[in-house]
Formats: C-alpha cells, structure tokens, sequence
C-alpha cells in the first residue's frame, strides 16, 4: 500500500463560508437563548420539576453518546488491525472530539449555574455516575488527543495501536457510565435496568459512525476528493450491522421489563398508550430511525448509492434523537411508583406535559452546530483528510 | 476541633447558630454567625417524624404546607407555572386499588439514611448531617437537576425564578435545588419543624428516633408503622402510619 497523503481543505469557497456563516448564526442564537434562560431562570423553559431534563440533555446525551462511537472508526484500524481503515483514523478522532465538545457545550449551558462550572471540577463526589462521567468525558479529551498525536507525528506513529488501545476501552468505559447515569436510577420505572449501560454502548455505535459517514461523505464531496465505493460499502454494511444491533437491544430492554409486573405500567405508556412517546417511539425510533435505513442499505434496490446511504445515516440520527427523547423525556413524564398497589388521586402523578421551549430547543440544535464548525475548522487547519480514498489506494488491504 | 471550619463543615456539625447581618457598607453586608452551642453534630442522634394519617385532617395537612410555606418562604413564585412551582410539602391524596380506601397524606423529603440525591450529586452539594438531615448546601448546587431525577419521593424543586423575600435563615437561589430542611434551623435550636407545631393534636411526632424515651421511638415500638418505597432499603426518617 502507497503511503497516504493527508491534505487540509482548501477552505476558501462560498460554500466554506456559507457553512461556517449558517453554523455561527445558530450558535449565536443559541447563546441568546441561553442568556435568556439563565437571567429570566429555567421558568421560561419547558422544563419542570416534573421534566428536570428536557430538549438540551437530549440533544447533550445524543452527541455524547455518538462521539464516543465516533472513534470506532480508528478503534476498528489500530485495534483490530483492519488496514481499510486506517486512512479515516484521524477524521474519527476529530469527529469524536467535536461531538463531545458540542454535547458538553450544551450540557453546561443548560445548568442551573453555569457560572459554577469551576465547582463540578474541583468538588467531586466519588459515589456520583454523573462525577465519574465529568472525569470520563475530560479523559476522553485528553486520550484521543493524544491518540491523534502520535497518528500525526511520524516518530510517534509506531504507538498509536497502544494509545487506539486505550483509547478503545477509555470509550467503552465512558458511554457505560453514560448508560449508567439512568440505568442506575432506583427510583424511575422507565430507567433502574442495567442494560442500559451496554444498550447506551451500541446505540453509540450506530449514532457515531451515522455521523462519521455524513461528515466523510460530505467532506469529500465539497472539497471533490476521491471517495471509492470499497471503503464507504465496508461502513455502510458495518451501519447497518450496528442499527440492528440497537433494534436487538431496545427489543431486550422493553421485553424484560415488560416481564416485571412494577413495570408493566411504563412500559404501556411507551408501547401502546403514551400518546406522542408513543408515536414517537414506533414511528421515529423504530421505523425512522431502524427499519427504513436498514432497509436502505441492505435493499438491493439502495444498497450501494451514496444518496441513499446519506439518507440513512440522515434518518439514524433523527431516530437516535428521539430515542434519547423518549428515553429521557417519556421515561420522565410517567410517574413514578410511589405506592405500590395505590392510585394516587391527587398532589402528584399523572403524565407530565412538556412542550419545549424554542430557546432550549435552538441550544438543543447548536450542539451538533458546535461540532460541525469545530471539524470544518481542524479540517482546513490540520491534514486531517486523505487527499484520495480512491479505490486503487487501498485494493489491496483486507 | 483541630481543623479550621470551612462553611460547609460549619454548617454541618454546628448544632445552634444564630445568625447576624450587618451593614458595612452600602451595599455590602457581613453575615457573622454566632454558635450558641459548640458541640458538634453527632450521630447519636437521628432525626425523624411519624406521621399518623388516620388522625391527620386534611385541613391539618393543608396547615402544615402553609407553615412551611410560612417558615421557609417559598409560594410566593410569579413567574412559575404548573409542576415548576416549588413544593417543599405537598398534600398527596392516594386510593387503596382493592379496598378503595383513600387517604391523605403529606409529603416532603423523607430524609432517608440512604439518600439517592446524595449518591448521585456530583458535587457533594447534597449531604446529609450526621443527625441525618438530608440538606441542599446552596453554595455548592450547580443546578444539575440529578439529585431530583435520583429521589424515589419527588420531594426536591428547582428554584426556576429569581427569589425574592427570602427568610434570613433559609437562603435560596435561581438555578438551585431545594427542599424540606426537616426546619433544621429550628432544629438546632430545640425547636420542632414548623409543619409538625402545624399540627394540634400527636397526629405528627417528631423526635430523636434512637432515643428509646423519646415519644417517637415509643410510639413507633407500639404500632405498626410503614416507610414509602420501604423496597428501596432507604431507612427513611419520616414514618407513616395508616397507609
């Protein structure tokens, strides 16, 4: 295999600044919206003390989780040693990086202090997932840079399969704990299931590479670079693979909670009379989100065009979007279990309303703005990107 | 003690505090705290309530959210609407799905020896005191909301609004989490929670639930009393009895 040259972009084309104009006025609204919140206080959202975690740590759970799927991407090249990949390892580092950027962004921003951010870093409680999850993150940051160093710099390279190693594992104990910040909550019918932990793991999988493909996709087709239909057919079936592999986990969790007579109720408010999380749930997670883009790319009618891949990718993210919104908020608006085998008449229960605000919704969105003008950035910045993905490049890699 | 306070550990071991504002300047003002008592918090003691639904009124249970609302001033929020309105104390209306028999009952934090709110909070900024009062220290929320996903009770709010008239004893603030206090300031000062003086006749007892001559303890050694949600394995401070 011919050693592979990595270029920056140009970026110096209208489209170049259009994306970057578009992203920053979203980024700029959002942050409107979110002086708004924090002067005003939260009344002017839709949250509650009933939905306590609304559109923003949907959006914020939603990138954190695909970030560190992201990396999966340069997992597959220097940990498992499939060659095909290694050219794509960098841009998954990056992709990773800025989504979790993007994600903590809106995390922070939607705190009741914000201001006391310095607090969250120097006053930990060790028993705390969510304690366990800012040390998670913050390593996350510093491992994959590492990780990117030593693929960038030559001397350093003979390394990069130890830190990909670690960086590996580093990524799967993250989106655990991601996993466990709800699978651990005792007191929440919908959550108190520890299979979140491993189900919050694949949906990364499927979330993070969705976001990798768009992002390769799109890069090389703006700056028209070579992009040959081996490597993207190798990640479209591997797409495909993780979809099902998320369908195969959200059918375990709601069936072995079904099993327990404490859950039925929830789990018939999601499944058969949760009105919108209903709706929600089947027609944007399940058939939007799983059925129509594995269809897409198995379909022998789709399968193999870019377009329909894009359109696939485009769909999983939507559908892993409102998954975390039935998950976060749906698992939130029914109500808890207070009295086991009472009715509660009056003073709590019944399903909670949310209607989400456009401030918190605009910051929910400037997330994935946050990550997407963060590798426009690197990738005229550093050589992130091979100047060709061209089939001929790598025919001979297995 | 051989260590310097820091208000944190101040405001956990300190039994009886009174505290003191004074004008120093315009616009800034010095807080002095004063102790009336040295001795620290120790765990010989745990705080705790028994609430008996079969003598509560409902207009009892109405008296003892207004003294809340009274003691720690919150309620009077303007801008909060619906489930964003703080409830330190709720009246909770519940029916036996068999027997159909209802009743009512307040509910607050249950000051649980096992608190979830602490376990999850990252920043230690839910504690709970050796006495077992389970406390919000306002100087540590950064407004997470994890510790009111984390509670099995619902008992925690969120200050959605800028707080006004605030009581000198009971700080609040935007962005922060809060709760029952179990009155911990009248507490300290020998004092019973107000939602329980609310009350005229021993249908809510508080007290020291180890202290074996305490009429809590007695009380609760003659009937037969239960703890909401007693499958978490909380050991929760407040007591019910007749639900």
């Amino acid at each position: 295999m011919s050693a592979i040259r990595y270029l920056q972009t140009e970026g110096r084309s209208f489209g170049f600044y259009a994306l970057v104009a578009g992203l920053g006025v979203l980024i700029l609204a959002a942050l409107g919206g979110v002086y708004y919140m924090e002067h005003n206080g939260h009344w002017v959202s839709g949250m509650s003390n009933r939905i306590v975690w609304g559109m923003p740590h949907v959006f914020a759970l939603f990138l954190i989780v695909a970030a560190s799927g992201a990396l999966n991407v340069a997992s597959i090249s220097s940990v498992f040693n499939k060659k095909a990949y290694k050219p794509l390892s960098r841009l998954s580092g990056l992709v990773a990086l800025a989504l979790l950027a993007g994600g903590l962004t809106v995390l922070v921003l939607d705190l009741g202090r914000p201001d006391r951010l310095i607090i969250a870093m120097t006053s930990y409680n060790f028993k705390s997932i969510f304690a366990w999850n800012i040390i998670l993150y913050n390593g996350f940051f510093v491992i994959v840079a590492v990780y990117l160093w030593m693929m960038f710099e030559r001397r350093m390279n003979k390394f990069s399969h130890k830190a990909g190693l670690a960086a590996f594992t580093w990524r799967l104990i993250l989106t655990t704990g991601t996993g466990s910040i709800f699978g651990f909550l005792v007191s929440r019918q919908a959550y108190d299931a520890v299979i979140m932990a491993p189900m919050f793991v694949i949906m990364s999988f499927a979330f993070g590479l969705a976001f990798f493909v768009l992002v390769l996709m799109a890069s090389y087709k703006w700056t028209e670079r070579q992009l040959g239909d081996a490597i993207v057919d190798r990640l479209s079936n591997l797409l495909g693979v993780f979809v099902a592999a998320v369908i195969y986990f959200v059918a375990v969790y709601h069936l072995g909670n079904l099993y327990l007579a404490e859950n039925t109720g929830v789990e018939n408010f999601i499944l058969f009379d949760g009105g919108i999380y209903t709706q929600l749930f089947w027609y944007g997670q399940i058939i939007l989100g799983g059925l129509i883009p594995m269809a897409l790319i198995y379909h022998p009618a789709t399968k193999g065009n870019r377009s329909m891949l894009g359109l696939a990718s485009v769909l999983i993210i939507i559908g892993g979007i409102i998954q975390l919104y039935v998950i976060i908020i749906g698992g939130q608006a029914y109500p808890m279990e207070m009295f086991p085998g009472k009715e509660i008449l009056e003073g709590y229960g019944g399903i909670a309303q949310y209607t989400p605000s456009l401030p918190e919704t605009v910051l929910g969105v400037s997330g994935i703005a946050v990550a997407v003008i963060a590798i426009t950035f690197a990738v005229k910045l550093l050589p992130f990107l091979p100047e060709s993905l061209a089939d001929t490049n790598h025919k001979d890699c297995k | 003690m051989s260590k310097n306070l820091n208000r944190r550990d101040f405001i956990k071991t300190t039994t009886a505090t009174t505290a003191g504002v004074a004008t120093i300047a315009s616009g800034i003002t010095l807080t002095t705290f004063v102790n009336a008592n040295e001795s620290p918090v120790t765990d010989e003691k745990r705080w705790g309530m028994l609430i008996d639904t079969n003598k509560l009124t409902e207009a009892d249970i109405d008296e003892m959210v207004n003294a809340c609302q009274e003691e720690q001033g919150w309620g009077g929020e303007t801008h909060s609407t619906g489930d964003q309105k703080p409830r330190w104390i709720k009246k909770l209306k519940v029916q036996d799905k068999t027997t159909k028999k209802i009743t009512s009952l307040p509910l607050m934090c249950q000051h649980c020896e096992k608190p979830p709110c602490v376990d999850v909070c990252p920043t230690n900024a839910s504690m709970k005191r050796e006495d077992g009062i389970v406390l919000v220290d306002r100087h540590l929320c950064i407004g997470c909301r994890y510790c009111m996903m984390a509670c099995p009770y619902d008992a925690r709010s969120f200050a959605h609004e800028t707080i006004t008239d605030q009581k000198e004893h009971m700080p609040r603030g935007k962005g922060t989490v809060e709760a029952c206090t179990m009155c911990v300031h009248r507490v300290d000062k020998g004092e019973s929670p107000a939602c329980a003086e609310a009350v005229d006749s021993d249908a809510v007892i508080f007290g020291d639930l180890y202290d074996a001559n305490s009429k809590i303890n007695q009380t609760l050694k003659k009937i037969q009393s239960s703890q909401i949600r007693a499958d978490l394995n909380l050991n929760t401070g407040v007591r019910y009895s007749g639900i």
